[in-house]
């Protein structure tokens, strides 16, 4: 491979809020490693806070996050503030899980890039994030 | 001319192969990836004597009446909101004929927290009823008699907290302790394998569930102290197999840490029970219920020496897999939970819970949940599938399928040996790889169109229909906070701080810790404090995340 200029694109994977349920997560995780991505998950219950201090210290472009709870509302859009409060909103936020269609318009709203939901195939995130990040090496 | 039965098999074996075979790429294997031969004959049967139901070692069912005798019982999961709003579904759920109660605890209830912990907002009341004090768990069974009812509670790290409350409520309804019925889920090895709601250390958390066993095996003797859980297991993404191998394991682990108390095993065994998944390959799924059956039989008696013969029989509860419902097209999850169902049936379940049809997007409506309810009514009064007992035993490919189930079990349970037993298997990562590895297989399939999923990477449509589904009020949360903070502000100060101290200062020494939390619990001390509390002493538990 030749050598490249840019950097590869770093994604901080979480799942916020208090449930456990990981299996999505891990499934995502794998897959974006497998299509080139930098992938950095964080593991289970992980606050606003948490999630963005992961991604400034991995110097991450992207946040993954995945809830299951229904505690989405509160939580996609804590994150988003965080990040503001921070000063680093060229850090993308995306998100999956258990999403009811009428949040998915109000999250957006509220600054999250783009909600994955159930039966996505994973070939789609991956063109989404390859359209998001055209230039980048993944 | 006479042909004899080998030739026969030999001029079927050349017509198979001669004859059409689909080309369109799918696997032949079950869900789980068990190679399946395309027929099945007396060549694949055991050699082995007849069995019959209500005998050792049970593969044919625990009853020799089986559902002649008694159907399952119907027990629905359910509770959102608040305590009130939980009581009132339960009330209902009662009047109409309804014998048991099933609550499902919000996310703060289940991880041992106060509605206003900061790491409550936006979860209090959205998977489950919050329940922060004995003025909660008072309300949520306000008016229902407690010695007439039986009710499993869903609930692990704080499960010994929870169970004190019910014995509470039932005090002050003059219901003594020996007189109540229901389960507690308290697995918590399967938290730290799969569902991954753990707050102490492991060897603490045993410590509770073998002090909430010892403790009701003389207090509270029809309480189910324990319900051994699979489905979590499964829905983490295990295949069939390991669900049963892993959770059969953790039914071990918990009679050896019994044992190792000074328990006498015919004095827990049989109040142990069992939580599997009813997923959708169908006959898979019975299978591996009749072998759980066969496995634990030959274990309880030949390896733990259990002579009483409530003892070998393992009893368990079967849920349709959640993991298996579509958020696209979502009125198609009734005909996948009705197959689910039907299998739990065949393989022999004591007690079902149907999901509805809506729960791949959010908790049921009471529409939904009165659907998923009557299919059960439905397989039981118009199939006429419960007029026989195991139904399906003798047939070639379902005895062969049993045995091959445990086979990989037996298989399993080496390995597990091989590694130290069960808690070391969880600290280093091997039943979270397993899972992990399993369900990104799975998922591989189904991305590469090897597996269908109707209405997901087949037979889908462009525009979903949406449907309703039930919204939890966010007015809710600062509402609830405020009822505990008024707890906290209203009850008897200097008891309920004295309660908490005996409780920190019993759980560094070797007490049973049920009669502490038991009167932390009268006192009003809330459960995050007592959980705290117990903190101070365990400390937490984290884990290496395995992708």
């Amino acid at each position: 491979m030749a050598p490249t200029a840019t950097k590869p694109v770093r994604i901080v994977v979480a799942k916020v809020g208090l449930d456990g349920h990981d299996r999505g997560v891990k499934v995502v995780a794998r897959a974006l490693r497998d299509a080139g991505y930098e992938v950095i998950y964080t593991g289970l219950r992980q606050t606003p806070e948490m999630v963005v201090d992961a991604a400034l210290q991995e110097d991450a472009q992207v946040i993954g996050l995945s809830i299951h709870s229904g505690a989405h509302m509160t939580l996609f859009p804590a994150v988003v503030d965080e990040l503001k409060r921070r000063d680093a909103t060229d850090i993308v936020v995306f998100g999956g899980g258990i999403i009811p269609d009428d949040d998915i318009a109000a999250l957006k709203k509220r600054g999250v890039a783009e909600i994955f939901t159930p039966g996505t195939p994973l070939q789609d995130i991956v063109d989404w994030l390859r359209k998001r990040f055209p230039d980048e090496k993944s | 001319m006479k042909v004899r039965a080998r030739d026969a098999k030999e001029v079927w074996r050349e017509e198979f192969e001669a004859g059409p075979a689909r080309q369109d790429g799918l696997e032949t294997s079950t869900i789980s990836g068990i190679p399946l031969k395309p027929l099945y004959t007396s060549d694949d049967l055991p050699g082995r004597p007849e069995e019959l139901p209500g005998q050792f070692p049970y593969t044919r069912g625990i009853h020799p009446s089986g559902y002649r005798g008694r159907l399952w019982t119907m027990r629905q999961f359910s509770g959102f909101a608040t305590a009130e709003e939980t009581n009132r579904r339960y009330k209902y759920l009662l009047a109409n004929g309804q014998t048991g109660l099933s609550v499902a605890f919000d996310m703060p209830t289940l991880m041992g927290q106060d509605s206003d912990a900061p790491t409550s907002r936006g979860e209090v009341g959205h998977c489950g009823v919050a329940i922060d004090s004995l003025a909660d768990m008072e309300t949520l069974f306000d008016g229902i008699p407690l010695g007439d009812i039986t009710t499993s509670m869903t609930i692990n790290s704080p499960a010994a907290i929870l169970l004190c409350m019910y014995i509470a409520v039932a005090e002050k309804q003059g219901v003594p302790a020996s007189r109540l019925g229901g389960t507690l889920q308290n697995d918590i090895l399967k938290e730290f394998i799969a569902q991954k709601e753990f707050i102490f250390p492991p060897e603490p958390s045993m410590r509770l569930v073998v002090d909430s066993i010892e403790y009701c095996a003389k207090e509270v003797p029809k309480w189910n102290t324990i319900s051994i859980s699979g489905y979590h297991i499964r829905e983490a993404g295990s295949t069939a197999a390991q669900e049963l191998a892993f959770t059969l394991a953790d039914g071990m682990a918990y009679v050896d840490a019994c044992i190792e108390r000074g328990m006498r095993i015919d004095d827990f065994a049989s109040r142990l029970s069992f939580f599997f998944d009813a997923h959708i390959d169908f006959f898979e799924e019975i299978a591996k219920f009749r072998a759980a059956r066969r496995i634990w039989a030959r274990w309880m008696r030949e390896r733990y020496g259990a002579q009483q013969e409530r003892s070998w029989k393992l009893r368990f509860h079967t849920q349709t897999a959640g993991v298996s419902l579509t958020a696209q097209q979502p009125e198609l999850n009734i005909a996948r939970t009705a197959v689910e169902a039907l299998a739990a049936v065949l393989g022999g379940t004591q007690s079902l819970h149907t999901n509805a049809m809506d729960e791949v997007l959010a908790l049921p409506t009471d529409r939904a949940a009165r659907i998923a309810l009557r299919t059960q009514q439905l397989l039981a009064y118009e199939t006429g599938v419960a007029n026989t007992i195991d139904p399906l035993g003798g047939s070639y490919f379902i005895e062969a399928l049993t045995d091959e189930m445990e086979r990989q079990a037996e298989a399993y349970f080496e390995r597990i040996e091989e590694i130290g037993g069960v808690i070391p298997a969880i600290e280093s990562g091997f039943f979270q790889k397993e899972i992990a590895d399993a369900s990104f297989r799975y998922q591989q399939e189904v991305e590469q169109r090897r597996r269908i999923v109707v209405g997901v990477n087949e037979f889908t449509v462009d525009d979903e229909e949406p449907i309703e589904i039930l919204r939890i009020d966010p007015k809710l949360e600062s509402e609830q906070a405020a009822r505990v903070r008024e707890v906290r502000r209203k009850r008897d100060q200097a008891r309920c701080a004295n309660a908490l101290n005996s409780l920190r200062k019993a759980a560094a020494g070797t007490d049973n810790l049920m009669p502490y939390i038991l009167d932390a619990v009268r006192a009003y001390a809330t459960e995050g404090e007592i959980m705290r509390s117990l903190i101070d002493v365990f400390g937490t538990y984290t884990e290496t995340a395995v992708v």
